[in-house]
């Protein structure tokens, strides 16, 4: 297959007005998306790589499409910032514009907001081979429609993402992690709507499916979270991890450590009081393992690679496997095919659809 | 204006609705001509008032079908325009539909209609321990619907951010007549962010019907502080040493003298005297996590040149440091017959170089500039100040107004950050986008409304204009009806 890898803009532009069929990929941490049907060129942001901007007095950077998450994290870290979001699979290289594309956002989303909240502006190219740009590069922005947010989770079937703006924030001093004992969906869904309410501000609320307990995340200065951790573990039996292992806990989270190396993956919007309906999809799913995130409002489902994903009646995107791109519930209206024609003209990018 | 060919759709448009709920008389009319930014008016053939979300379908199916442009209203704020009405169409006015259709203080959303006021979601969240956190200076007033068109801001969105990243889904009736529902309840999008995409559309898509909205718990401990400074600029750099120090308070303000005598005089707010500038920083959070940023603040501040330094002691001294600031806006109304806000965004480490410039025009051009803005997120408000009789005068404001756009723009900023483009700005959107870009933009707009009937002439340059008023009093003022006050 051809792989195109444009290393300038002026090629990327080259690119797309020279190929009828296009799809991009960064590091293909989630192939799904990329897996098209039909006579695709793939292209490839790899070499659209590198911060074109990074302003730590004004929390905000610009980045090309291609550039690993984890070499931003390590910039963003020299300076004590980050995206508050925890992106996820930055171990495995995964791309800004990868990230983008998928509209996938960590656990610390909970406290802050997705990747969707953060991005603060978009320069990419449409099926007709113009370099466009939407938002901008100021952390306060009402011009024009809102073109970033909508590019987060478009999956490349809109246009190119070239460059990509993002606001972040101060890191949080320290973290600490607690691991509460939790009978039961309803009960954990019941934890997780109660500690999202609390005066405590948790950094991440995430529980691994069918298992007894939660994992809650605080952030702040140190002697304030010896006496928040004091009332969380007076209100629900459970533990603080060691500072080593709450490591390990959330790089595994991130990594979607937790799930089969191969096989399907997909990533379901939730909300909390659904966690009982989401967990009873698993007795009739053998091997099956689960992860709910987002305290309560993501869900994650991965399937060892033989099995079949059954139906969903949640809206959902498979980041692996063989499973239709959106599994789930997806309301089709006309007004996106006029939208897709706007950005896409010639339907050079893959349908919504595929 | 009417003729015969306006007067038989308008009988047709009658026959939809019960009995009453088309206003065609002039003084009924008369409060619709126009809206927060009262330079623009213009009177709409006709105002009508749906109850119900089947009757806005209806009443958008309508226009659709009659080719009859269509303005959609609430409490009509808008301070970029938004909301001034087309001559040769209608406004469908919203307020009635103002329920509350769902409040879950469990999941922490709720579900209102576009009609719902503000503040009154927030109120009906606070006995939960939950509020709404966008809270735009007229929260007490506007409504959701206009929020969620025109991506509203307000003090507090250094932390949260603005409309847009609190709505998490959508019903609306499209330009087109077709019914959609983006997002939904889970505070996760899959797919195409649309919901993101329509909050913002300043009118131009259609009209939502139904907003879910997240709700935040309220936190548990404010820590607010008010510092007077002998210069703007000193004020600026306190400004920038929070924002370094990797605190991150709820709100970071500043007003300066003008803005500070106005809202003196307006709500007898008292301030340190003698001060060029007053800083307002609130800090808020779990109090044991307060106790410690507030150490931190503090030895922040006194690192600068603070002339007086005043934590608020309790939640009344709180509300009355808020209450100077939101009443900035309407208090420097009582300095001026007229007065343009603009809202315009600059990289926040060069605010303290963009208002040196502000002022050094201000004192060139001979007009009064006062400024009260969001200075943690570099969202200026100049407020030029000008009287509409005087020859002359609203052009040398808008002379002035448009500088300074341009200065947002040079500097890398945006010449809004939540009042939207609206009319005002509309011919301002090519110094900050190319051709190209604003060919996209129509582009989307037209796959959302074809026929370009959906609150026309905002957003992209060019179009008819509203004739600007001879002054700048909002019609009803002028009748002696109400006042700024």
């Amino acid at each position: 297959m051809t792989v195109l890898e444009p290393a300038t803009l002026a090629d990327l532009v080259t690119a797309v007005r020279t190929t009828p069929r296009l799809i991009a990929v960064g590091a293909g941490t989630k192939p799904r998306l990329a897996a098209v049907a039909g006579d695709f060129v793939r292209l490839s942001t790899a070499r659209l790589n590198g911060i074109v901007e990074y302003e730590p007095t004004e929390f905000t950077f610009t980045a090309q499409a291609g550039t690993p998450v984890r070499d931003i994290a390590a910039t963003l870290a020299e300076r004590g910032q980050y995206l508050p979001f925890d992106p996820l699979l930055a171990e495995a290289g995964a791309t800004l514009g990868g990230t983008v594309a998928a509209g996938l956002s960590g656990p610390g989303r909970i406290r802050y907001g997705g990747l969707r909240d953060f991005i603060i502006g978009v320069r990419f190219v449409d099926g007709e081979g113009r370099v466009l740009r939407g938002g901008g590069k100021v952390v306060k922005n009402a011009a024009g429609f809102d073109l970033p947010k909508f590019f987060t989770g478009s999956a490349g079937r809109f246009g190119v993402l070239a460059e990509v703006s993002f606001k972040v924030f101060p890191q949080p001093v320290t973290t600490r992690t607690l691991r509460l004992e939790v009978d039961g969906p309803a009960a954990r869904a019941k934890v997780l709507m109660e500690a999202a309410a609390t005066r405590w501000e948790p950094s991440a609320l995430e529980a691994p499916a069918r298992e007894n307990f939660v994992y809650l995340r605080l952030a702040g200065p140190p002697p304030a979270l010896d006496a928040l951790t004091a009332e969380v573990l007076g209100r629900w039996p459970g533990t603080t991890l060691a500072d080593r292992d709450a490591e390990v806990l959330w790089r595994d989270v991130r990594a979607f450590g937790w799930a089969h190396a191969t096989g399907t993956l997909v990533k379901i919007a939730l909300t909390p009081g659904q966690i009982p309906d989401f967990e009873a999809l698993f007795p009739n799913l053998p091997g099956a393992r689960g992860w709910i995130g987002n305290g309560g409002n993501t869900g994650y489902l991965s399937l060892a690679p033989d099995a079949t994903l059954p139906p969903l009646e949640w809206p959902a995107l498979t980041l692996r496997g063989d499973a239709p791109l959106w599994p789930g519930a997806r309301p089709r209206f006309a007004v996106m095919r006029a939208v897709k024609a706007a950005l896409d003209p010639p339907n050079r990018f893959p349908d919504l659809d595929d | 204006m009417e003729n015969a060919l306006s007067s038989a759709v308008l009988h047709r448009l009658e026959a939809l609705l019960p009995a009453g709920r088309l206003l065609r008389g002039a003084a009924q009319l008369a409060a619709y001509e126009s809206d927060g930014l009262t330079a623009f008016q213009a009177r709409p053939l006709a105002v009508v008032v749906p109850e119900s979300q089947d009757e806005v379908i209806q009443l958008v199916r309508f226009c659709h079908a009659e080719k009859l442009p269509f303005v959609a209203r609430g409490s009509g704020t808008s301070l970029s325009g938004g909301s001034v009405p087309v001559p040769q169409g209608i406004v469908i006015a919203l307020n009635r539909l103002n329920r509350i259709v769902r409040l879950d203080p469990e999941q922490r959303l709720a579900v209102v209609e576009p009609g719902v006021v503000n503040l009154a979601v927030t109120t009906a969240a606070a006995p939960h321990g939950l509020h709404y956190a966008p809270d735009p200076s007229s929260q007490s007033i506007c409504t959701i619907g206009g929020n969620a068109a025109f991506n509203a801001g307000g003090a507090h969105c250094l932390k949260y951010g603005m409309t847009s990243n609190h709505v998490l889904g959508l019903k609306a009736v499209l330009a087109t007549g077709e019914v959609v529902e983006f997002g939904g309840a889970s505070r996760e999008q899959i797919g195409p962010d649309w919901t993101g995409l329509f909050v913002g559309h300043e009118g131009l898509f259609g009209i939502a019907l139904e907003i879910t909205l997240q709700l935040l718990p309220r936190a548990e401990c404010f820590h607010t502080v008010l510092a007077g400074y002998l210069t703007l600029e000193q004020a600026g750099d306190a400004v920038a040493a929070i924002v370094a120090s990797g605190l991150l308070p709820g709100a970071i303000e500043i007003m300066d003298r003008l803005a500070l005598e106005a809202a003196a005089a307006a709500v007898h707010a008292e301030y340190p005297p003698g001060c060029e500038a007053v800083l307002i920083v609130e800090l808020e959070g779990p109090r044991e996590v307060v106790a410690v940023e507030r150490v931190r603040l503090e030895e922040i501040l006194a690192a600068g040149q603070p002339v007086e330094v005043r934590p608020a002691r309790d939640a009344e001294e709180r509300a009355a440091i808020w209450k100077g600031r939101k009443s900035a806006f309407s208090a420097v109304g009582r300095l001026s017959p007229d007065f343009i806000v603009q809202d315009g965004v600059v990289p926040r480490r060069r605010l303290g170089e963009a208002l040196r410039q502000i002022n050094t025009w201000s004192r060139e051009m001979g007009i009064r500039c006062a400024n009260v803005f969001h200075a943690g997120d570099g969202n200026l408000h100049p407020l030029i100040l000008f009287d509409g009789r005087e020859p002359g005068a609203r052009e040398r404001a808008e002379k002035l107004a448009g500088r300074i756009l341009r200065l947002c723009i040079e500097m890398g900023g945006s010449i809004t950050g939540e009042h939207g483009v609206g009319l005002e700005k509309r011919d301002y959107l090519p110094d900050l986008f190319s051709s190209e870009e604003i060919g996209c933009l129509r582009r989307i707009h037209a796959a959302f409304d074809p026929l370009g009937i959906a609150n026309p002439g905002k957003m992209f340059p060019g179009g008819s204009a509203p004739a600007l008023a001879q002054q700048g009093l909002h019609p009803l003022e002028r009748a002696g009806v109400i006042s700024r006050e």
